[in-house]
Protein backbone atom coordinates (compact mmCIF):
# COMPACT_ATOMS: atom_id res chain seq x y z
CA UNK A 1 0.00 0.00 0.00
CA UNK A 2 1.44 3.38 -0.96
CA UNK A 3 0.45 5.61 2.29
CA UNK A 4 2.56 8.38 1.11
CA UNK A 5 0.57 8.45 -2.13
CA UNK A 6 -3.17 8.12 -0.75
CA UNK A 7 -2.23 10.46 1.70
CA UNK A 8 -0.96 13.29 -0.40
CA UNK A 9 -3.93 12.95 -2.64
CA UNK A 10 -6.37 12.58 -0.20
CA UNK A 11 -5.07 16.37 2.30
CA UNK A 12 -4.50 17.96 -1.86
CA UNK A 13 -8.19 17.03 -2.75
CA UNK A 14 -9.43 18.31 0.92
CA UNK A 15 -6.88 21.46 0.58
CA UNK A 16 -9.36 22.12 -2.38
CA UNK A 17 -12.42 21.97 -0.69
CA UNK A 18 -10.88 24.16 1.84
CA UNK A 19 -10.20 26.64 -0.79
CA UNK A 20 -13.49 26.49 -1.99
CA UNK A 21 -15.30 27.22 0.49
CA UNK A 22 -17.73 29.04 -0.54
CA UNK A 23 -18.73 26.54 -3.32
CA UNK A 24 -18.14 23.56 -1.19
CA UNK A 25 -19.45 24.09 2.25
CA UNK A 26 -21.61 27.75 2.60
CA UNK A 27 -23.54 27.51 -0.64
CA UNK A 28 -24.88 24.25 0.00
CA UNK A 29 -25.76 25.35 3.52
CA UNK A 30 -27.82 28.75 2.47
CA UNK A 31 -29.90 26.87 -0.77
CA UNK A 32 -30.72 24.62 2.25
CA UNK A 33 -31.34 26.97 4.53
CA UNK A 34 -33.66 28.25 2.21
CA UNK A 35 -35.62 24.99 1.59
CA UNK A 36 -36.38 25.10 5.58
CA UNK A 37 -37.53 28.65 5.15
CA UNK A 38 -39.65 28.10 2.36
CA UNK A 39 -40.72 24.54 3.30
CA UNK A 40 -40.50 24.49 6.95
CA UNK A 41 -41.75 27.96 8.19
CA UNK A 42 -43.58 29.61 5.67
CA UNK A 43 -45.67 26.68 3.93
CA UNK A 44 -45.17 23.65 6.24
CA UNK A 45 -47.28 25.11 8.66
CA UNK A 46 -50.19 24.74 6.61
CA UNK A 47 -49.50 21.35 5.84
CA UNK A 48 -50.40 18.53 8.10
CA UNK A 49 -48.42 16.37 9.91
CA UNK A 50 -46.80 13.37 8.13
CA UNK A 51 -46.79 9.74 10.19
CA UNK A 52 -46.80 12.16 13.51
CA UNK A 53 -43.92 14.58 12.29
CA UNK A 54 -44.44 17.96 11.51
CA UNK A 55 -43.95 18.76 7.97
CA UNK A 56 -40.49 20.86 9.00
CA UNK A 57 -39.03 17.45 10.68
CA UNK A 58 -39.91 15.79 7.84
CA UNK A 59 -38.28 17.01 5.26
CA UNK A 60 -35.07 17.50 6.82
CA UNK A 61 -33.75 13.40 6.43
CA UNK A 62 -34.95 13.93 2.25
CA UNK A 63 -33.20 17.37 2.19
CA UNK A 64 -29.17 16.15 3.60
CA UNK A 65 -30.01 13.35 1.18
CA UNK A 66 -30.75 15.64 -1.49
CA UNK A 67 -27.45 17.76 -0.41
CA UNK A 68 -25.60 14.51 0.11
CA UNK A 69 -26.06 12.92 -3.33
CA UNK A 70 -25.31 16.24 -5.53
CA UNK A 71 -22.31 17.49 -3.41
CA UNK A 72 -20.83 13.97 -3.51
CA UNK A 73 -21.41 13.52 -7.28
CA UNK A 74 -20.09 17.15 -8.00
CA UNK A 75 -17.02 16.86 -5.89
CA UNK A 76 -15.83 13.71 -6.45
CA UNK A 77 -16.52 13.81 -10.68
CA UNK A 78 -14.57 17.31 -10.07
CA UNK A 79 -11.94 16.32 -8.61
CA UNK A 80 -10.54 13.46 -11.02
CA UNK A 81 -12.71 15.42 -14.10
CA UNK A 82 -10.21 18.58 -13.48
CA UNK A 83 -6.62 16.79 -13.40
CA UNK A 84 -7.82 15.10 -17.07
CA UNK A 85 -8.96 18.45 -18.00
CA UNK A 86 -5.34 20.06 -17.41
CA UNK A 87 -3.55 17.23 -17.31
CA UNK A 88 -1.82 17.27 -14.55
CA UNK A 89 -2.97 13.82 -14.44
CA UNK A 90 0.26 12.52 -15.97
CA UNK A 91 1.41 12.57 -12.87
CA UNK A 92 -0.63 10.59 -11.16
CA UNK A 93 -0.43 7.80 -13.75
CA UNK A 94 2.70 7.72 -13.71
CA UNK A 95 3.00 7.24 -10.06
CA UNK A 96 3.90 3.96 -8.17
CA UNK A 97 0.08 3.88 -6.95
CA UNK A 98 -2.41 1.15 -7.65
CA UNK A 99 -6.04 1.61 -9.30
CA UNK A 100 -7.15 0.99 -5.87
CA UNK A 101 -5.06 3.31 -4.22
CA UNK A 102 -6.18 6.05 -6.39
CA UNK A 103 -9.98 5.72 -5.77
CA UNK A 104 -9.65 5.00 -2.12
CA UNK A 105 -7.54 8.59 -2.17
CA UNK A 106 -9.97 10.71 -4.78
CA UNK A 107 -13.36 8.85 -3.25
CA UNK A 108 -12.18 9.22 0.51
CA UNK A 109 -11.85 12.93 -0.17
CA UNK A 110 -15.14 13.52 -1.41
CA UNK A 111 -17.07 11.06 1.04
CA UNK A 112 -15.72 12.78 3.43
CA UNK A 113 -16.60 16.24 2.55
CA UNK A 114 -20.12 15.34 1.70
CA UNK A 115 -20.61 13.64 5.62
CA UNK A 116 -19.07 16.94 6.74
CA UNK A 117 -21.56 19.20 4.94
CA UNK A 118 -24.35 16.23 6.12
CA UNK A 119 -23.19 17.30 9.38
CA UNK A 120 -23.26 20.51 9.19
CA UNK A 121 -27.08 20.58 7.62
CA UNK A 122 -28.25 18.80 10.02
CA UNK A 123 -26.86 21.20 12.59
CA UNK A 124 -28.51 23.93 10.51
CA UNK A 125 -31.92 21.99 10.59
CA UNK A 126 -32.05 22.00 14.11
CA UNK A 127 -31.42 25.63 14.24
CA UNK A 128 -35.19 25.58 12.75
CA UNK A 129 -37.14 22.85 13.30
CA UNK A 130 -37.03 20.10 16.00
CA UNK A 131 -35.11 17.16 15.09
CA UNK A 132 -34.72 13.42 17.00
CA UNK A 133 -32.34 10.96 15.66
CA UNK A 134 -34.36 7.49 16.84
CA UNK A 135 -31.41 5.33 15.27
CA UNK A 136 -28.26 7.36 15.49
CA UNK A 137 -25.76 4.09 14.28
CA UNK A 138 -28.10 3.63 11.42
CA UNK A 139 -28.47 6.94 10.98
CA UNK A 140 -24.81 7.46 10.83
CA UNK A 141 -24.50 4.39 8.44
CA UNK A 142 -26.51 5.42 5.75
CA UNK A 143 -24.97 8.49 5.68
CA UNK A 144 -21.29 7.21 5.26
CA UNK A 145 -22.45 4.62 2.89
CA UNK A 146 -24.29 6.93 0.31
CA UNK A 147 -21.60 9.33 0.66
CA UNK A 148 -19.37 6.68 -0.20
CA UNK A 149 -21.62 5.37 -3.04
CA UNK A 150 -22.53 8.71 -4.94
CA UNK A 151 -18.78 9.54 -4.82
CA UNK A 152 -18.21 6.35 -6.71
CA UNK A 153 -20.40 7.51 -8.86
CA UNK A 154 -18.99 11.12 -9.30
CA UNK A 155 -16.17 9.33 -9.76
CA UNK A 156 -17.39 7.53 -12.40
CA UNK A 157 -18.97 10.52 -14.13
CA UNK A 158 -15.69 12.15 -13.60
CA UNK A 159 -13.77 9.81 -16.09
CA UNK A 160 -16.17 8.91 -18.34
CA UNK A 161 -16.90 12.90 -19.06
CA UNK A 162 -15.28 14.54 -21.45
CA UNK A 163 -16.33 18.41 -21.44
CA UNK A 164 -17.76 20.24 -18.43
CA UNK A 165 -21.40 19.94 -19.85
CA UNK A 166 -20.80 16.23 -19.60
CA UNK A 167 -20.13 16.79 -16.28
CA UNK A 168 -23.20 18.88 -15.08
CA UNK A 169 -25.88 16.72 -16.98
CA UNK A 170 -26.04 13.37 -14.93
CA UNK A 171 -26.37 15.48 -11.75
CA UNK A 172 -28.99 17.69 -13.23
CA UNK A 173 -30.87 15.74 -15.52
CA UNK A 174 -31.02 12.79 -13.46
CA UNK A 175 -30.11 12.82 -9.85
CA UNK A 176 -31.87 15.77 -9.02
CA UNK A 177 -34.91 14.77 -10.82
CA UNK A 178 -34.81 11.88 -9.06
CA UNK A 179 -34.40 13.27 -5.25
CA UNK A 180 -37.01 15.47 -5.94
CA UNK A 181 -39.38 12.49 -7.06
CA UNK A 182 -37.71 10.43 -4.38
CA UNK A 183 -40.01 11.23 -1.23
CA UNK A 184 -37.42 13.77 0.25
CA UNK A 185 -40.46 16.29 0.29
CA UNK A 186 -43.30 13.59 0.60
CA UNK A 187 -44.06 10.45 2.04
CA UNK A 188 -44.99 7.99 -1.43
CA UNK A 189 -48.11 7.01 0.07
CA UNK A 190 -49.27 10.34 -0.57
CA UNK A 191 -49.10 9.37 -4.22
CA UNK A 192 -51.85 7.32 -6.41
CA UNK A 193 -51.28 3.57 -6.15
CA UNK A 194 -50.43 3.54 -9.90
CA UNK A 195 -47.40 5.99 -8.91
CA UNK A 196 -46.30 4.69 -5.87
CA UNK A 197 -45.13 1.40 -8.26
CA UNK A 198 -43.65 3.45 -10.07
CA UNK A 199 -42.11 5.25 -7.79
CA UNK A 200 -40.11 2.09 -6.50
CA UNK A 201 -37.82 2.03 -9.40
CA UNK A 202 -36.44 5.52 -8.20
CA UNK A 203 -33.29 4.30 -6.55
CA UNK A 204 -33.09 7.43 -4.55
CA UNK A 205 -36.86 6.35 -2.83
CA UNK A 206 -34.84 3.52 -0.77
CA UNK A 207 -32.01 5.93 0.44
CA UNK A 208 -34.22 8.79 1.80
CA UNK A 209 -37.02 5.98 3.69
CA UNK A 210 -34.41 4.45 5.18
CA UNK A 211 -32.68 7.28 6.45
CA UNK A 212 -35.68 9.04 7.51
CA UNK A 213 -36.85 5.85 9.15
CA UNK A 214 -33.02 6.24 11.36
CA UNK A 215 -34.84 9.36 12.59
CA UNK A 216 -38.36 9.01 13.08
CA UNK A 217 -38.76 5.32 13.02
CA UNK A 218 -41.09 5.86 10.15
CA UNK A 219 -40.62 4.28 6.30
CA UNK A 220 -41.71 4.29 3.16
CA UNK A 221 -39.85 0.56 2.50
CA UNK A 222 -38.52 -1.70 5.02
CA UNK A 223 -35.56 -0.73 6.37
CA UNK A 224 -33.63 -3.46 5.51
CA UNK A 225 -34.53 -3.57 2.07
CA UNK A 226 -32.77 0.41 2.12
CA UNK A 227 -30.19 -0.83 3.23
CA UNK A 228 -29.89 -3.80 0.86
CA UNK A 229 -30.61 -1.43 -2.22
CA UNK A 230 -27.51 0.85 -0.66
CA UNK A 231 -25.27 -1.65 -0.98
CA UNK A 232 -26.07 -3.05 -3.77
CA UNK A 233 -25.84 0.82 -5.67
CA UNK A 234 -22.35 1.00 -3.98
CA UNK A 235 -21.87 -3.01 -5.63
CA UNK A 236 -22.88 -2.00 -8.99
CA UNK A 237 -20.71 1.47 -8.67
CA UNK A 238 -17.52 -0.20 -7.51
CA UNK A 239 -17.93 -2.18 -10.55
CA UNK A 240 -17.85 0.06 -12.63
CA UNK A 241 -15.14 1.49 -11.25
CA UNK A 242 -13.30 -1.87 -11.56
CA UNK A 243 -13.94 -1.98 -15.12
CA UNK A 244 -12.64 1.77 -15.77
CA UNK A 245 -9.71 0.80 -14.25
CA UNK A 246 -9.02 -2.91 -15.95
CA UNK A 247 -9.66 -1.28 -19.10
CA UNK A 248 -7.74 2.34 -18.71
CA UNK A 249 -10.95 3.69 -20.18
CA UNK A 250 -10.38 7.81 -20.84
CA UNK A 251 -7.30 7.29 -18.71
CA UNK A 252 -5.01 5.47 -20.42
CA UNK A 253 -4.21 5.47 -24.58
CA UNK B 1 28.25 -1.54 -20.42
CA UNK B 2 24.75 -2.64 -17.99
CA UNK B 3 21.69 -1.02 -18.87
CA UNK B 4 18.95 0.38 -16.78
CA UNK B 5 16.13 0.22 -19.03
CA UNK B 6 15.62 -2.21 -21.26
CA UNK B 7 13.10 -1.68 -24.18
CA UNK B 8 12.15 -4.51 -26.44
CA UNK B 9 10.17 -5.19 -29.28
CA UNK B 10 7.74 -1.88 -28.35
CA UNK B 11 4.60 -1.33 -30.55
CA UNK B 12 2.04 0.96 -30.58
CA UNK B 13 -1.07 1.08 -32.14
CA UNK B 14 -3.38 3.66 -31.08
CA UNK B 15 -7.55 3.41 -31.47
CA UNK B 16 -7.89 4.78 -34.75
CA UNK B 17 -4.83 2.63 -36.11
CA UNK B 18 -2.25 4.92 -35.93
CA UNK B 19 1.18 3.29 -35.40
CA UNK B 20 2.88 5.28 -33.35
CA UNK B 21 6.10 3.09 -32.52
CA UNK B 22 7.06 -0.26 -34.56
CA UNK B 23 9.32 -2.74 -32.69
CA UNK B 24 11.46 -0.72 -31.17
CA UNK B 25 14.27 -2.21 -29.58
CA UNK B 26 16.46 0.22 -26.88
CA UNK B 27 18.58 -0.38 -24.43
CA UNK B 28 19.79 2.46 -22.13
CA UNK B 29 22.78 2.60 -20.25
CA UNK B 30 22.62 3.01 -16.75
CA UNK B 31 24.11 6.91 -15.78
CA UNK B 32 24.44 8.21 -19.32
CA UNK B 33 22.72 11.57 -21.60
CA UNK B 34 20.39 9.76 -23.70
CA UNK B 35 19.19 12.21 -26.29
CA UNK B 36 16.21 11.40 -28.42
CA UNK B 37 16.24 13.35 -31.82
CA UNK B 38 13.53 13.24 -34.06
CA UNK B 39 10.96 15.67 -35.71
CA UNK B 40 7.33 16.29 -34.69
CA UNK B 41 4.96 13.19 -34.64
CA UNK B 42 7.83 10.76 -34.50
CA UNK B 43 6.87 8.98 -31.25
CA UNK B 44 9.23 10.25 -28.83
CA UNK B 45 6.52 11.49 -26.26
CA UNK B 46 4.78 7.84 -26.51
CA UNK B 47 7.87 6.45 -26.24
CA UNK B 48 8.63 8.02 -23.13
CA UNK B 49 4.73 7.59 -22.15
CA UNK B 50 4.93 4.07 -21.94
CA UNK B 51 7.93 3.71 -20.25
CA UNK B 52 6.34 6.00 -17.22
CA UNK B 53 3.13 4.36 -17.59
CA UNK B 54 1.18 6.85 -18.79
CA UNK B 55 0.47 4.52 -22.26
CA UNK B 56 -0.70 1.51 -22.42
CA UNK B 57 1.93 -0.58 -24.62
CA UNK B 58 0.13 -2.28 -27.83
CA UNK B 59 3.19 -5.14 -27.51
CA UNK B 60 6.74 -5.87 -26.32
CA UNK B 61 8.14 -5.20 -23.02
CA UNK B 62 10.07 -2.54 -21.13
CA UNK B 63 12.00 -3.24 -17.60
CA UNK B 64 13.88 -0.56 -15.65
CA UNK B 65 16.08 -1.88 -13.41
CA UNK B 66 14.91 -5.43 -14.11
CA UNK B 67 11.46 -4.45 -12.93
CA UNK B 68 9.18 -5.35 -15.52
CA UNK B 69 6.78 -1.75 -16.21
CA UNK B 70 3.38 -3.44 -15.92
CA UNK B 71 4.04 -6.72 -13.44
CA UNK B 72 6.26 -4.95 -11.01
CA UNK B 73 4.99 -1.28 -12.15
CA UNK B 74 5.62 -0.23 -8.31
CA UNK B 75 9.00 -0.69 -8.11
CA UNK B 76 9.62 0.81 -12.04
CA UNK B 77 8.27 3.64 -11.95
CA UNK B 78 9.32 4.54 -8.10
CA UNK B 79 13.01 4.86 -9.98
CA UNK B 80 11.13 7.36 -13.16
CA UNK B 81 10.88 10.67 -12.78
CA UNK B 82 9.18 12.65 -15.39
CA UNK B 83 9.58 16.31 -16.89
CA UNK B 84 6.29 16.23 -19.17
CA UNK B 85 6.56 18.34 -22.72
CA UNK B 86 3.92 20.69 -22.12
CA UNK B 87 2.87 23.07 -18.96
CA UNK B 88 0.64 20.86 -16.97
CA UNK B 89 0.01 22.58 -13.73
CA UNK B 90 -2.12 23.42 -10.88
CA UNK B 91 -3.03 26.55 -10.55
CA UNK B 92 -4.02 27.53 -6.68
CA UNK B 93 -1.26 25.49 -5.32
CA UNK B 94 1.69 27.02 -3.71
CA UNK B 95 5.28 25.68 -5.30
CA UNK B 96 6.17 23.82 -2.43
CA UNK B 97 3.14 22.27 -1.11
CA UNK B 98 3.10 21.00 -4.87
CA UNK B 99 6.67 19.64 -4.98
CA UNK B 100 6.00 18.39 -1.78
CA UNK B 101 2.86 16.32 -3.18
CA UNK B 102 4.39 14.61 -5.92
CA UNK B 103 6.78 13.24 -2.78
CA UNK B 104 4.27 11.31 -1.43
CA UNK B 105 2.34 10.49 -4.62
CA UNK B 106 5.66 8.16 -5.59
CA UNK B 107 5.65 6.68 -2.01
CA UNK B 108 8.13 8.60 -0.10
CA UNK B 109 7.82 10.08 3.46
CA UNK B 110 8.13 13.94 3.70
CA UNK B 111 11.44 15.44 3.46
CA UNK B 112 11.46 19.11 4.09
CA UNK B 113 15.72 19.20 3.45
CA UNK B 114 15.23 17.25 0.06
CA UNK B 115 12.32 19.32 -0.72
CA UNK B 116 14.33 22.65 -0.13
CA UNK B 117 17.55 21.59 -1.72
CA UNK B 118 15.76 20.65 -5.16
CA UNK B 119 13.94 24.16 -5.10
CA UNK B 120 17.42 26.35 -4.11
CA UNK B 121 18.97 24.37 -7.20
CA UNK B 122 16.20 25.45 -9.30
CA UNK B 123 15.94 29.12 -8.41
CA UNK B 124 12.57 28.36 -6.79
CA UNK B 125 13.19 28.59 -3.49
CA UNK B 126 12.03 32.43 -3.19
CA UNK B 127 8.83 31.35 -4.94
CA UNK B 128 8.11 28.74 -2.50
CA UNK B 129 4.68 30.28 -0.95
CA UNK B 130 4.08 31.59 -4.24
CA UNK B 131 0.54 29.96 -6.20
CA UNK B 132 1.65 28.44 -9.06
CA UNK B 133 -0.62 30.80 -11.66
CA UNK B 134 1.32 33.86 -10.73
CA UNK B 135 4.99 32.04 -12.11
CA UNK B 136 6.41 32.87 -15.09
CA UNK B 137 6.46 30.41 -18.06
CA UNK B 138 10.17 29.28 -17.22
CA UNK B 139 9.50 28.91 -13.69
CA UNK B 140 6.18 26.93 -14.08
CA UNK B 141 9.11 24.43 -16.59
CA UNK B 142 11.71 24.37 -12.89
CA UNK B 143 8.81 23.53 -11.22
CA UNK B 144 8.01 20.30 -13.23
CA UNK B 145 11.36 19.65 -13.21
CA UNK B 146 11.48 20.08 -8.93
CA UNK B 147 8.23 17.78 -8.94
CA UNK B 148 9.82 15.29 -10.92
CA UNK B 149 12.96 15.48 -8.46
CA UNK B 150 11.02 15.47 -5.58
CA UNK B 151 11.22 11.79 -4.89
CA UNK B 152 14.90 11.55 -5.96
CA UNK B 153 14.41 8.97 -9.35
CA UNK B 154 17.43 6.94 -10.56
CA UNK B 155 15.92 7.52 -14.29
CA UNK B 156 14.74 11.10 -15.19
CA UNK B 157 12.69 12.02 -18.79
CA UNK B 158 12.67 15.24 -20.30
CA UNK B 159 10.83 15.92 -22.97
CA UNK B 160 11.66 18.42 -24.51
CA UNK B 161 13.11 20.62 -21.50
CA UNK B 162 13.89 23.58 -23.07
CA UNK B 163 11.22 24.24 -25.05
CA UNK B 164 9.72 27.94 -24.89
CA UNK B 165 12.81 28.28 -22.28
CA UNK B 166 15.23 31.35 -22.82
CA UNK B 167 19.44 31.00 -22.94
CA UNK B 168 20.38 31.60 -19.57
CA UNK B 169 17.54 29.23 -17.93
CA UNK B 170 19.10 26.72 -21.23
CA UNK B 171 22.53 26.70 -19.62
CA UNK B 172 21.40 26.31 -15.91
CA UNK B 173 19.25 23.50 -16.78
CA UNK B 174 22.45 22.04 -18.91
CA UNK B 175 24.28 22.81 -15.59
CA UNK B 176 21.34 20.77 -13.92
CA UNK B 177 21.07 17.49 -15.84
CA UNK B 178 25.29 17.37 -15.69
CA UNK B 179 24.82 17.33 -12.13
CA UNK B 180 22.37 14.91 -11.45
CA UNK B 181 24.63 12.70 -13.63
CA UNK B 182 27.49 13.09 -11.31
CA UNK B 183 25.10 12.06 -8.82
CA UNK B 184 24.90 8.59 -11.19
CA UNK B 185 21.40 9.37 -12.31
CA UNK B 186 20.36 8.06 -16.30
CA UNK B 187 18.88 11.10 -17.51
CA UNK B 188 16.97 10.75 -21.00
CA UNK B 189 15.88 13.72 -23.23
CA UNK B 190 13.94 14.65 -26.38
CA UNK B 191 14.63 17.37 -28.34
CA UNK B 192 14.66 19.66 -31.21
CA UNK B 193 17.29 21.49 -30.30
CA UNK B 194 20.81 19.53 -32.26
CA UNK B 195 22.70 21.82 -30.47
CA UNK B 196 21.20 20.69 -26.88
CA UNK B 197 22.08 17.03 -28.09
CA UNK B 198 25.30 17.96 -29.16
CA UNK B 199 25.95 19.66 -26.16
CA UNK B 200 24.57 17.44 -23.54
CA UNK B 201 24.20 13.90 -25.12
CA UNK B 202 26.63 10.93 -24.28
CA UNK B 203 24.39 8.57 -27.00
CA UNK B 204 21.93 9.61 -29.26
CA UNK B 205 18.98 8.12 -30.55
CA UNK B 206 16.99 9.34 -33.48
CA UNK B 207 13.69 8.67 -33.89
CA UNK B 208 11.47 9.17 -37.16
CA UNK B 209 7.73 7.69 -37.99
CA UNK B 210 8.04 5.24 -35.04
CA UNK B 211 11.40 3.34 -35.44
CA UNK B 212 14.63 3.98 -34.02
CA UNK B 213 16.94 4.65 -36.92
CA UNK B 214 19.81 4.69 -35.06
CA UNK B 215 21.78 4.73 -31.95
CA UNK B 216 25.36 5.86 -31.26
CA UNK B 217 27.84 7.52 -29.58
CA UNK B 218 27.54 11.10 -30.40
CA UNK B 219 31.56 11.04 -31.17
CA UNK B 220 30.82 8.12 -33.09
CA UNK B 221 28.21 9.62 -34.88
CA UNK B 222 29.90 13.02 -35.75
CA UNK B 223 33.20 10.82 -36.93
CA UNK B 224 31.19 8.65 -38.68
CA UNK B 225 28.50 11.10 -41.04
CA UNK B 226 30.42 14.01 -40.34
CA UNK B 227 31.98 15.75 -43.69
CA UNK B 228 34.65 18.51 -43.53
CA UNK B 229 34.88 20.90 -46.70
CA UNK B 230 37.33 23.35 -47.31
CA UNK B 231 36.37 26.18 -49.03
CA UNK B 232 38.67 27.93 -51.29
CA UNK B 233 38.31 31.50 -52.42
CA UNK B 234 40.85 32.28 -54.94
CA UNK B 235 42.23 35.08 -56.36
CA UNK B 236 40.65 35.00 -60.05
CA UNK B 237 38.45 32.89 -61.39
CA UNK B 238 39.06 30.01 -63.22
CA UNK B 239 37.52 28.29 -66.11
CA UNK B 240 38.52 25.07 -65.46
CA UNK B 241 39.81 22.49 -62.74
CA UNK B 242 43.15 22.11 -64.20
CA UNK B 243 44.36 18.45 -65.02
CA UNK B 244 47.32 18.44 -62.08
CA UNK B 245 44.17 18.68 -59.67
CA UNK B 246 42.20 16.69 -61.34
CA UNK B 247 40.91 13.38 -59.48
CA UNK B 248 41.14 14.95 -55.49
CA UNK B 249 37.22 15.69 -55.69
CA UNK B 250 37.72 19.61 -55.82
CA UNK B 251 34.39 21.18 -56.97
CA UNK B 252 34.49 24.65 -58.72
CA UNK B 253 31.47 26.76 -58.54
CA UNK B 254 30.02 28.19 -61.04
CA UNK B 255 31.13 31.30 -60.97
CA UNK B 256 34.70 29.85 -60.78
CA UNK B 257 35.50 31.99 -57.75
CA UNK B 258 35.65 29.76 -55.33
CA UNK B 259 36.54 26.02 -54.91
CA UNK B 260 35.70 23.39 -52.40
CA UNK B 261 37.36 20.26 -50.91
CA UNK B 262 35.26 17.52 -48.80
CA UNK B 263 36.35 14.87 -47.02
CA UNK B 264 35.72 12.59 -44.12
CA UNK B 265 36.39 14.01 -40.53
CA UNK B 266 37.25 11.09 -39.61
CA UNK B 267 40.43 11.23 -41.36
CA UNK B 268 41.68 13.99 -40.59
CA UNK B 269 45.07 13.80 -42.81
CA UNK B 270 43.58 14.26 -46.58
CA UNK B 271 46.26 15.82 -47.31
CA UNK B 272 45.54 19.55 -47.06
CA UNK B 273 49.31 20.82 -47.53
CA UNK B 274 49.35 18.89 -50.55
CA UNK B 275 46.34 20.35 -52.17
CA UNK B 276 47.52 24.02 -51.38
CA UNK B 277 50.89 23.41 -52.74
CA UNK B 278 49.29 21.78 -55.65
CA UNK B 279 47.19 24.98 -56.14
CA UNK B 280 50.24 27.01 -55.93
CA UNK B 281 52.39 24.99 -58.70
CA UNK B 282 49.45 25.14 -60.72
CA UNK B 283 49.71 28.87 -60.56
CA UNK B 284 46.47 29.48 -58.56
CA UNK B 285 45.89 31.91 -56.23
CA UNK B 286 43.91 32.46 -53.32
CA UNK B 287 42.32 34.50 -50.84
CA UNK B 288 40.87 32.72 -48.17
CA UNK B 289 40.38 29.04 -47.02
CA UNK B 290 38.21 28.32 -44.07
CA UNK B 291 36.77 25.27 -43.23
CA UNK B 292 33.17 23.94 -42.33
CA UNK B 293 32.35 20.96 -40.18
CA UNK B 294 29.01 19.24 -40.63
CA UNK B 295 26.58 19.71 -37.61
CA UNK B 296 24.38 16.92 -35.88
CA UNK B 297 21.86 19.10 -37.35
CA UNK B 298 23.17 18.13 -41.14
CA UNK B 299 23.48 14.57 -40.12
CA UNK B 300 20.17 14.80 -38.63
CA UNK B 301 18.28 15.96 -41.11
CA UNK B 302 20.09 13.97 -44.03
CA UNK B 303 18.98 10.37 -41.82
CA UNK B 304 15.32 11.77 -41.42
CA UNK B 305 15.41 12.17 -45.50
CA UNK B 306 16.54 9.24 -46.01
CA UNK B 307 13.84 7.43 -44.52
CA UNK B 308 11.37 9.63 -45.71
Amino acid sequence: MNIHAIRAIYRFEMHRAWRTLTQSIISPVISTSLYFVVFGAAIGARIPEIDGVSYGSFIVPGLIMLSLLTQSISNASFGIYFPRFTGTIYEVLSAPISYLEVVISYVGAAATKSLILGVIILATAGMFVPLRIEHPLWMVLFLILTSITFSLLGFIIGIWADGFEKLQLVPMLIVTPLTFLGGSFYSINMLPPFWQKVTLLNPVVYLVSGFRWSFYGIADVSPALSLAMTLFFLAVCVAIVGWIFRTGYRLKA
Amino acid sequence: MESIISIKALSKRYQGGFEALRHIDLEIRRGEILALLGPNGAGKTTLISIVCGIVNATEGEVTVDGHDIVRDYRAARSLIGLVPQELTTDAFETVHSAVSFSRGLFGKPANPAHIEKVLRSLSLWEKRNNRIMTLSGGMKRRLLIAKALSHEPRVLFLDEPTAGVDVELRRDMWQLVRGLQADGVTVILTTHYIEEAEEMADRIGVINRGEIILVEEKTKLMQKLGKKQLTIQLQAPIETVPASLAGLGLDRSPDGETLTYTYDAAHEQPGIGDLLNKLNNAGIGFKDVHTTQSSLEDIFVSLVKDTR
